[in-house]
């Protein structure tokens, strides 16, 4: 499967600035297993030391956070976009 | 109930001749009491707007300073208040704005010792903070006091927004339920932001405010705003309550106010995660 992934701008030096790439995969887990063997460090800013995803990360497919799918093994089409939704806290004052 | 002077009904013709707003409306909006916390990025256009629609207070939270480096973005100040209080900057210019405003100026730094008691006198909470420890703590006493809260983050191009109605709806530890570990973000650094990015962000949060006094319309509720300034697009992902949220859930773990160690004195350690935080 060929979907659409969209980076955070926090990422964007890992994809040599790209918003947006085609990666492949079946699930979600190989879907990002196939852009850590391209662009290596992206798994180490999404997973924590256990292996899961980490709690300030969301990861949507078609808009669809995946803790309401079926996790990393929700399964993917052509086409499928999916996006990595780090939370960020920017906004007020400055702060040193 | 006092009858509009003829100076406010011109004031507030353009609410006034709204059917969804009416006199009916403008009155709610003057008799409502917003909290603001922070007067930089997004608390800015925040204020502006919504001391202009006659919120009758607002409250405002911050203890810096104005500096030269605020005002690319930070609209409620101008040049000559570099070093002035951003308090008292804030409300003087919002008090130029509309007279009939009463602002309210809380210049300290929130902690859990300190939130519940600020913002039980009032209705709503809109934060603009800069960072994860006050978000969490401002969330979480809203959850805990039931206030409805705008909620909102910036980054370079890009913005959040979120309208939080406990009781009703998820919270911000539904969409994120732990803030980065410290250590994980670059804190605080440089990362920038593009000035009308705030603008645009900020704005809605006003707008949703209103709203909210109002009664109308429907509130980004379970819905995560995603904005995109070079894109130029507007998405929305769904936020969906949920039942083991740490705050709201059905058994909540989260059942005092926590005070996370703050990242601004970390600054340089540790690597960067996905997630940062800018200066604003």
């Amino acid at each position: 499967m060929s979907v659409k992934v969209r980076i955070p701008t926090p990422l964007q030096p890992l994809t040599d600035h790209q918003p947006e790439l085609e990666a492949s995969g079946e699930t979600l887990r190989e879907v990002l297993a196939n852009l850590e063997e391209r662009y290596p460090g992206i798994r180490e800013r999404l997973y924590d030391d256990g292996g899961t995803l980490r709690r300030f990360v969301n990861v949507y497919v078609n808009d669809e956070d995946i803790r309401f799918l079926k996790g990393e093994d929700t399964a993917l089409s052509d086409g499928d976009e999916i996006s990595i939704v780090p939370a960020i806290a920017g906004g007020g004052p400055a702060c040193g | 109930m006092t009858a509009f002077t003829e100076e406010q009904i011109e004031r507030y013709s353009r609410h006034i001749i709204l059917p969804e707003v009416g006199g009916k409306g403008q009155r709610k909006l003057l008799e409502s009491k917003v909290l603001v916390v922070g007067a930089g990025g997004l608390g800015s256009p925040v204020c502006l707007y919504l001391a202009a629609a006659g919120v009758g207070t607002i409250g405002l939270v911050d203890s810096d300073v104005v500096e030269l480096s605020n005002l690319q973005r930070q609209v409620l100040h101008a040049t000559s208040d570099v070093g002035r209080s951003k308090c008292l900057s804030a409300r003087e210019t919002m008090e130029a704005i509309n007279p009939d405003v009463r602002v309210v100026t809380h210049d300290l730094r929130l902690s859990s010792a300190n939130i519940l008691d600020i913002i039980r006198d009032y209705d709503i909470v809109v934060d603009g903070s800069d960072n994860f420890p006050t978000r969490y703590l401002v969330n979480d006493a809203c959850v805990m006091s039931g206030k409805p809260l705008s909620h909102a983050g910036i980054l370079r191009f890009e913005g959040q927004v979120t309208t939080i109605i406990p009781g009703q709806g998820p919270c911000y530890r539904c969409l994120y339920p732990e803030p980065p570990p410290p250590g994980m973000v670059p804190s605080c650094q440089e990362a920038g932001i593009l000035g009308a990015t705030a603008g645009v962000v900020g704005t809605i949060q006003a707008a949703e405010v209103l709203k909210l006094i109002l009664g109308i319309g429907n509130p980004l509720a379970g819905r995560l705003l995603l904005y995109n300034a070079l894109d130029m697009t507007f998405r929305e992902v769904a936020v969906v309550r949920q039942p083991e949220c740490p705050v709201c859930g059905d058994n909540p773990t989260v059942t005092e106010l926590i005070d996370y160690e703050e990242f601004c004195s970390l600054r340089g350690r540790g690597t960067a995660a996905v997630s940062e935080e800018v200066t604003s």
